[in-house]
């Protein structure tokens, strides 16, 4: 158990889980999931935000299993490695309003940090400036740690409080079970599923939980964070978790290159579109974000899963982002952005900066 | 001497933070950092690594760890 810990806390740790990430991810897209999609979180958690029907758009309604399996993978490692710490109360509302504006940035770029490194990786230029937002904004955020920025403490509570997420989670997978998939149908029971657009492409169940399963585990492991790659990178010149990022990208690169996945340009790229400033400005209010959040929308699943309860309400901010962004017009699309998308990004920006600049302590 | 960090609850990156400003005013000697998670005990390890200090122990304590940090 020691030597596998300290394997993950090491370099290669990182690497591999990053490797693992980029490799499952273009197999995904070539199993059924959506192009350069092989695994998104905010897409994702959008997706499940339409399952239930918290948002109406037909064409991103699935019950996504990796996300699934990413919370339940994660409760797996934490308690084999008696990491499971239930904890909770550093400002459960910020955290929450924040997971909704990481969301609404997340949705006008069309993507998380993840799907960001997997666009890229399979030719889709826009990623470029959706990734150089994401710097951007981590880099303000940075600026905010610098200034003292800081949430308050979390404090230990009761076992359940960290099981929650993980069963609700586990009541999800239920549901899809009592009420699976009928072909040409866009309703199981209380369960909304898509038969065209983004959330119609899925690679089996199965298949997809148990990838949702092993990426758990193992980013349980090694921390594995795309926004912690940056802001450590900028903090502290560490290059731990940004290698793990890097990794990442260049797995998935070689992968689609194998599989005949890797299209360059710009245009018509899938579930995509061109506004350079607004991949931009999308991605750098998410990134602020997770900054001020303290972790990507992966990793507060991961946290989430090790009984992290206030990571637990960021998750379900974004879950409710998603609803907000599609009901309200703020969701981009591969037409373009939303008809609210830039109120909604300024908006963002200035609840950003009224958190940043007001949570501030000197002595906690 | 007992320079302590109380890391305990603090999300990232905070416990590092607050213990690269101690280790920078401590200079050389003796310091002490309380974590809560093994997330934060690594990243707290690796930098004082990075900053030449020497991990001399780490205890189990009240569900977390005191990290004994020595520099000459």
């Amino acid at each position: 158990m020691a030597t596998i810990k300290s394997f993950f806390a090491a370099r290669w740790g990182i690497i591999s889980v990053g490797g693992f990430i980029g490799v499952s991810a273009a197999l995904l897209q070539k199993w059924g999931n959506p192009g350069n999609m092989g695994v998104c979180v905010a897409c994702f958690e959008r997706d499940i935000a339409g399952a239930i029907g918290l948002h109406q758009a037909a064409v991103v309604q699935y019950m996504r299993p990796e996300i699934i399996g990413f919370v339940l993978g994660s409760l797996v490692a934490a308690y084999m490695f008696k990491e499971f710490r239930p904890r909770a109360g550093s400002a459960p509302i910020v955290r929450f309003m924040l997971g909704v504006f990481a969301m609404v940035g997340a949705l006008v770029f069309l993507g998380c940090p993840w799907r960001a490194l997997l666009r890229l990786a399979g030719g889709d230029g826009n990623a470029i400036l959706g990734i150089a937002g994401l710097a951007t904004g981590i880099y303000i955020g940075t600026l905010f740690l610098k200034g003292g920025y800081n949430l308050g403490r979390t404090t230990k509570t009761y076992i359940s409080v960290g099981w929650l997420l993980p069963l609700s989670m586990a009541g999800f997978l239920i549901l899809m079970f009592i009420f699976p998939q009928i072909p040409d149908s866009d309703k199981n029971g209380v369960l909304f599923y898509s038969i065209k657009g983004p959330g119609a492409m899925h690679a089996p169940l199965v298949i997809s939980l148990i990838i949702g399963l092993g990426v758990g585990f193992l980013a349980q492991r090694s921390r594995f964070c795309t926004m912690g790659a940056f802001r450590d990178l900028f903090l502290f010149r560490q290059l731990h978790l940004f290698s793990g990022l890097l990794a990442l990208l260049v797995f998935a690169f070689v992968t689609n290159l194998v599989l005949g996945q890797f299209k360059p340009g710009f245009e018509g790229q899938p579930v995509a579109h061109t506004m350079h400033i607004w991949n931009f400005s999308g991605m750098l209010l998410a990134g602020l974000c997770f900054v001020l959040a303290g972790g990507c929308p992966g990793r507060q699943l991961f946290m989430a899963g090790e009984g992290d309860g206030d990571a637990a309400v960021f998750v379900i901010g974004m879950i409710v982002g998603a609803a907000v962004s599609h009901n309200f017009g703020l969701a981009s699309s591969p037409k373009g952005i939303g008809p609210h998308g830039i109120a909604a990004v300024v908006i963002g920006l200035l609840v950003c900066m009224f958190i940043g600049f007001t949570m501030r302590q000197k002595n906690v | 001497m007992d320079n302590t960090v109380d890391a305990r609850g603090l999300s990232c990156p905070q416990p590092v933070l607050i213990s690269l400003a101690e280790m920078k005013k401590v200079g050389r000697g003796k310091m002490f950092v309380l974590v809560d998670t093994d997330t934060s005990k690594e990243n707290v390890s690796r930098a004082a690594k990075s900053q030449d200090w020497n991990i001399e122990k780490i205890e189990v304590e009240d569900g977390g760890y005191r990290i004994y940090l020595k520099k000459d």
